[in-house]
């Protein structure tokens, strides 16, 4: 019995390691020497808790990178250490070392520079962790729950700011309402089919003897408690609100890392557990998919404040990697299915902190530099900044050479073998639509005079320039990036 | 299947219509006379006193929390202490570590000043 907590708890040791640091890091930041300079009640200066953080997370990840390669099981199949799950946890794992390079000057500069943001940021990213590695559904809504808590509170970090309480608010209520939903469809399953382990369902399904309206009503209802977390229409009103009023780097986080959580849990459940079903449930994603591409990129045109239309851009993102899922059934696609799902988040993760990095070098205190117009002259200016803007702007919509461009065409290429030539079509469609806006801020960089004002935060650039030439290196060395996606395959037994 | 599930749903129904039949009987027979008293917000039958949202000192919401740690907590107990011996040293363990857990965020609490009245 021992031997097996043993191998359990060594399955998900990174996760552990995140968590139990994050505990002594909530410790350590009460007893370490405040700068009281400048600083508020209840406020922690220390640079020292963003950088324990982060070397939290960098062994985390060496524990990773050291177990690619061996698939582990725990926790009596609950819980699959596969390559999937590597390679969701290295991304989750860098976004979140990107987030405390993102958020270091800027919470100070707010002046909501607290200890316990970080300690938030590591507890948020451990269920994220977990999500990608849960192997049962009772574990996919644990996780989520530990993902989603933390990060209802960081919306709220600015606190006493209206617009990020509202924003706090907004997100836990119908987050909370969403989990409800996924709860209900794991119960509708397990009614079904007697088991939420996955294993056991799929075992289930193969011998016939389940209640087939039961396991359609809660995969719809597992998709619509999942698809709040990742933004899809039609369960995306809460974004664009929560995005704009939480602190940029956490919106930047949020973004980023709910979403790479939520697909994961969406792909290891679809593609391991519901095959069986895809005649049914195919041209339901079909549908979200287009739905989401559509509104999310027609709203964004709409946008003046640049948060929300990344907001937007963010859920039109959403709908291209839905995309990837349609196939999911087809013999022979889910691994491509799979592949080109995590090569989009990879790509839209970098494409989205180079973005956002702007974003907060030009945000100034009280909400201000946030909208279109604050950007006209930045390309004179400030020609770095601008240029990694720019690049951002292109990958986002699809232009070579960025990584935004080799995405979507392993995307597209996914559901065209597939057989939906309809939805590549509207795919690239709203790509076409989706450029009007995404160009615009280029020509309001470039075209436009203005005095754009930047911070010149040494961390803040180092992860603008960082995400930016990745967002190129990466595109022109695809290759190497879409044979580890291509190895992250999702192990059943 | 659903077939067994058929005396629930009559009872159901039966019990929603006569209820509705009860409010129903009322609304049409019963006299209506309004005088400023009835018309005021029940209070256990003590005459309102104050308005209904009064201020409270958000210290409460602090305690509020910390009681729920901590009740959680005994919830747990309880039932581990009444297995205890079967558990044996797998149960003393995740106890440990359920404890661990919960006080750090009481240490959390208690130096960040959760515990102070003034």
């Amino acid at each position: 019995m021992i031997g097996d907590i043993m191998t359990s708890l060594w399955a998900i040791l990174p996760v552990i390691v995140l968590a139990l640091w994050a505990c002594v890091l909530l410790l350590v930041d009460l007893w370490l020497p405040k700068d009281q300079q400048g600083s508020q009640q209840g406020e922690s200066n220390s640079p020292i808790t963003p950088l324990l953080a982060a070397l939290g997370m960098l062994t985390s990840a060496a524990i990773v990178i050291a177990r690619i390669g061996q698939p582990t099981m725990g926790f009596g199949g609950m819980m699959m250490a596969d390559g999937f799950s590597h390679f969701i946890c290295l991304l989750l794992l860098a976004s979140g070392l990107v987030t405390i390079g993102l958020s270091h000057d800027y919470m100070k500069r707010l002046g909501i520079a607290r200890g316990e943001y970080y300690v938030l940021l590591m507890f948020s990213l451990s269920g994220m962790m977990l999500m990608s590695m849960s192997a049962d559904l009772i574990m996919v809504f644990l996780s989520l729950e530990l993902l989603s808590i933390p990060l209802y509170v960081m919306a709220g970090i600015a606190t006493p700011r209206p617009s990020s309480e509202e924003a706090a608010l907004k997100y836990f209520l119908l987050g909370a309402f969403a989990s409800g939903f996924l709860v209900y469809g794991i119960g509708l399953v397990f009614g079904a089919t007697g088991s939420t382990s996955l294993q056991q369902i799929v075992a289930v399904v193969q011998s016939g003897n389940y209640n087939l309206a039961l396991i359609l009503g809660g995969a719809a209802l597992i998709i619509t408690g999942l698809g709040f977390k990742v933004a899809i229409v039609p369960f995306h009103m809460w974004t664009p609100d929560a995005y704009q009023g939480a602190p940029s780097a956490v919106t930047a986080f949020m973004s980023v890392g709910a979403k790479t959580a939520g697909f994961a849990a969406l792909l290891r459940v679809f593609v391991l557990a519901f095959p069986a079903f895809s005649a049914d449930i195919t041209p339901v994603l079909w549908g979200l998919a287009a739905l989401t591409m559509v509104l999310g990129n027609f709203a964004a045109i709409a946008q003046r404040n640049i948060k929300r239309l990344l907001a937007y851009s963010s859920i039109a993102h959403a709908g291209y990697i839905m995309m990837a899922l349609v196939p999911y059934g087809q013999d022979g696609l889910s691994a491509d299915s799979v592949a080109s799902a995590l090569f989009y988040l990879v790509a839209y993760a970098f494409t989205n902190f180079a973005a956002w990095a702007v974003v907060i070098a030009l945000e100034q205190a009280g909400e201000k530099g946030l909208e279109l117009q604050d950007y006209a002259g930045l390309g004179r200016k400030h020609p770095a900044l601008a240029a990694v803007m720019a690049v951002a702007m292109l990958s986002f919509t699809g232009v070579p050479p960025t990584l935004g461009f080799v995405g979507k065409f392993y995307l597209f290429r996914t559901v065209l073998e597939g057989g939906h030539v309809g939805l590549a079509l509207i795919g690239v469609l709203t790509s076409l639509v989706s450029a009007f806006y995404y160009l615009r801020v280029i020509v309001v960089m470039y075209m436009q005079e203005g005095e754009p004002e930047a911070r010149r935060e040494p961390w803040l650039q180092a992860m603008a320039y960082g995400s930016a030439i990745g967002v190129v290196a990466l595109s022109i060395f695809s290759a190497p990036l879409l044979f580890l996606a291509s190895q992250a395959v999702l192990k059943l037994f | 299947m659903l077939q067994d599930y058929l005396p629930i749903v009559i009872l159901v129904l039966i019990a929603t219509g006569m209820a509705g039949l009860v409010v129903l009987l009322g609304h049409l027979f019963g006299p209506r006379r309004p005088s400023a008293r009835k018309a005021q917000p029940y209070e256990s039958g003590m005459r309102p006193i104050g308005p209904g949202t009064r201020r409270m000192p958000i210290r409460f919401y602090l305690i509020a929390v910390l009681f729920i740690l901590f009740d959680i907590e005994i919830v747990f107990l309880l039932p581990w202490a009444v297995v205890f011996k079967k558990l044996g040293l797998f149960g003393v363990a995740e106890m440990l570590v359920f404890i661990l857990i919960l006080l750090v965020g009481y240490v959390y609490a208690w130096k960040k000043g959760a515990l102070e009245w003034e």
